[in-house]
């Protein structure tokens, strides 16, 4: 047994890191939703969730309950396989494209083993990712066509003709990143990004740096990828007031909600592509002298604590007087745990995952934000602006980055 | 390493299986897919070539043949799309006539 | 037996499976879904090959975009069971057996040519050590291989104006 582990520990260990990403993906995704309902809620002047557990919190594990067991209806005349093949495709190629993503920049070391913080990291990183999402447009797709129902072949031809359509900026935004970087790789596409000018973190961003900054690409790639994602304002796929739900119509109980929880790790990878190619991944945005702001985490940590800690004892019911202190007591532990002298070795270690998640959860945010604002495109608008729009910036993009790269390299 | 041999004969394997559903299908997009088959098959005669021979042509030629297929499904896809209003089938055997 | 002989049997299985399920199936998106089967395991052996770049550009535009584009115009063409129209069994049999000794014969005559292959590669001739890089493939096409690199994209402006031509209605 331990000759087995010694000899397969690389084996053992990603498996162990895929266990580990799923669970906390899936964990991740169920709050997002319920972050997505109280955002909107708030903008709308409502309170959302706030039933079941303190704040709501425990709502993300009734909906997963109740989902698992509703009737699980197979409407008459469907194409079995297909109809099943479709929503496990489209979670599959949702949760494999999170294992591309790097989330730090060192290794933990362990037992003599150095466990990245990326399960897979490609030369071509970037290009696999591309290729998951392409494949995505099949789950959408196929369901609507399997269905055999008019809705949800509405559905799947708008969704096939609209992530066709900005599949094309998607990846033409990000020549010019590429073209600045030089790699397809991302760990090495966020290191081409740690030269700043003056040596202020923010300015070397792709966003931001030279020699062409890439605010085109980013808000190319940002429309496209939303395109992509079949989100608010682009969810015509699933336009409730003309297609009562697009293609997933006829989909209930828990194949609905592997649906649901594609679309929305889907929307983490975004987040995360956007991050990692255009804002600095795991790269803070002061200075690199400024040593002082490796204790932001705690300092954001221990107030975010108390916080919970006084609400949590002003809370109505017993369950928040219990649950909500002991939330926050972990929180304020940990916050001034990150501040000790002794333990400054984790603290290091943590800063780079902390910017690179405090950024994804600035777009995840940005996501709710969008679907709180705008109302939906019409079809003709929604193809008029990617054709005749989108595509031309992008490529306007990639003309203007590679001139600006050239004359660098050659005045 | 696989040997060079195998991948070659996979790569007949599939151009005849292409050739079988070219000869066999009666639906026009299917057809059309078959032809797409046999241009895999090709593609995959490339690649190995081009490992075998460590320069990378052979794989140049599959990024041309990829690009010159996506145009022909393009195109061919349109007629399709014309085939089927004009005629209201996809069966091939049903379109026998030469004018519309 | 290696573990990447292994792999390539797995995939060559898989993509031999796809084709011949493409024959047998009788509804167009089964037979589509076959081919795409058939098409990521393609892309499988390229990347067992080392050509990730090929693997890659092979899953974004012949899963990603062509294929998705038969779907389409099967979904918006409502294309139902294939009708068999012309029933000569006669004709089936001797079909088969042409396709087969047309397989054989290209095997054969394909990997004979390939034994020449390797040998002649050894002899002097400029051998790229990385097959996998990108950098490389992209060197090649914009520096030896530009004149045909910008054909294609007349030939794509072509496919688009005819693609145009052909969808547009008569008014």
């Amino acid at each position: 047994m331990i000759d087995f582990l010694s000899a397969h520990a690389e084996l053992i260990i990603t498996l162990i890191k895929i266990a580990l990403l799923m669970f906390i993906v899936l964990t991740v995704n169920a709050y997002l939703t319920w972050f997505e309902r109280k955002v909107v809620a708030h903008m709308q002047s409502r309170w959302g969730p706030h039933r079941v557990g303190p704040h709501g919190l425990m709502q993300p594990l009734a909906d997963g309950l109740k989902f698992l067991f509703k009737e699980d209806a197979m409407p008459a005349g469907v194409d079995k396989f297909v109809y099943l093949l479709a929503p496990l495709l489209a979670l599959a190629l949702a949760l494999t494209s999170i294992g591309v993503i790097p989330f730090g920049p060192e290794p933990i070391r362990l037992l003599g083993h150095n466990i990245w913080l990326y399960i897979a990291n490609p030369s071509i990183g970037l290009l696999v990712l591309f290729a998951i999402t392409a494949l995505g447009v099949y789950g959408v797709a196929l369901a609507g066509w399997s269905s055999n129902s008019k809705y949800p072949l509405l559905g799947g031809l708008r969704s096939s003709a609209q992530m066709i359509s900005y599949e094309l900026s998607l990846t033409l935004s990000v020549v010019g990143v590429l073209l600045m970087a030089n790699s397809f790789n991302l760990t090495e596409i966020i290191n081409a990004q740690s030269h700043p000018a003056w040596g202020i973190g923010i300015l070397g961003w792709n966003i931001f740096s030279g020699p062409f900054p890439q605010i085109l690409g980013f808000f190319c790639f940002y429309i496209a990828a939303i395109a992509e994602t079949n989100r608010v304002p682009f969810d015509l796929p699933e336009a409730e007031s003309e297609l009562v739900a697009g293609f997933h119509t006829e989909y209930s109980s828990f194949k609905f909600a592997m649906f649901f929880i594609a679309e929305y790790t889907s929307m983490i990878t975004v987040s995360c592509l956007c991050t990692i190619l255009f804002f600095g991944g795991w790269l803070s945005p002061f200075p690199q002298s400024w040593t002082f702001t490796y204790y932001l985490p705690s300092l954001l940590l221990v107030p975010t604590a108390l916080w919970i800690i006084w609400d949590g004892i002003r809370y109505e019911t017993i369950w928040g007087k219990l649950v909500l202190p002991v939330i926050g007591g972990g929180l304020l532990l940990v916050g001034i745990a990150l501040a000790i002298p002794q333990l400054q070795f984790v603290n290091v270690f943590i800063q780079g995952p902390f910017w690179l998640l405090g950024k994804i959860l600035v777009f995840l945010f940005v996501y709710v934000w969008l679907r709180g604002t705008l109302p939906r495109f019409r079809y003709d608008q929604l193809m008029a602006f990617g054709w005749k729009l989108l595509l031309p910036v992008s490529i306007a993009n990639v003309v203007l980055t590679s001139f600006f790269v050239l004359w660098r390299s050659n005045p | 390493m696989v040997p060079t041999t195998y991948y070659i004969v996979l790569s007949a394997i599939l151009f005849g299986l292409g050739v079988l559903a070219f000869l066999f299908k009666r639906n026009i997009i299917t057809i059309f897919m078959s032809i797409e088959l046999m241009l895999n098959a090709v593609n995959l005669a490339f690649v190995a070539f081009s490992q075998a021979s460590g320069k990378l042509d052979g794989q140049l030629f599959v990024l041309f043949v990829i690009i010159v297929a996506a145009a022909e499904a393009a195109v061919g896809l349109g007629i399709v799309i014309l085939i089927a209003r004009n005629r209201q089938t996809l069966n091939v055997e049903r379109v026998d006539l030469l004018k519309l | 037996m290696t573990a990447e002989l292994l792999v390539f049997f797995l995939l060559a299985a898989l993509s031999v499976a796809g084709a011949v399920s493409l024959i047998f199936q009788k509804h167009p998106i089964h037979s589509a879904l076959s081919l795409i089967v058939v098409m990521v395991a393609l892309a499988g052996l390229y990347l067992l090959m080392g050509a990730e770049f090929v693997a890659a550009v092979q899953i974004i535009v012949y899963g990603g975009a062509i294929m998705v584009l038969f779907v389409f115009v099967i979904m918006l063409l409502n294309a139902g069971l294939e009708e068999h129209t012309s029933e000569s069994k006669l004709a089936g049999f001797p079909g088969i057996l042409l396709a087969l000794a047309l397989m054989g014969f290209v095997a054969t005559t394909l990997a004979r040519s390939a034994g020449s292959f390797v040998s002649s590669a050894t002899d002097g001739g400029k051998i790229v050590a990385n097959l996998s890089s990108t950098r490389q493939l992209s060197t090649m096409i914009f520096k030896d291989f530009v004149y045909p690199f910008e054909l294609t994209s007349f030939l794509i402006l072509i496919a688009i104006l005819g693609a145009i031509v052909l969808a547009q209605r008569e008014s």
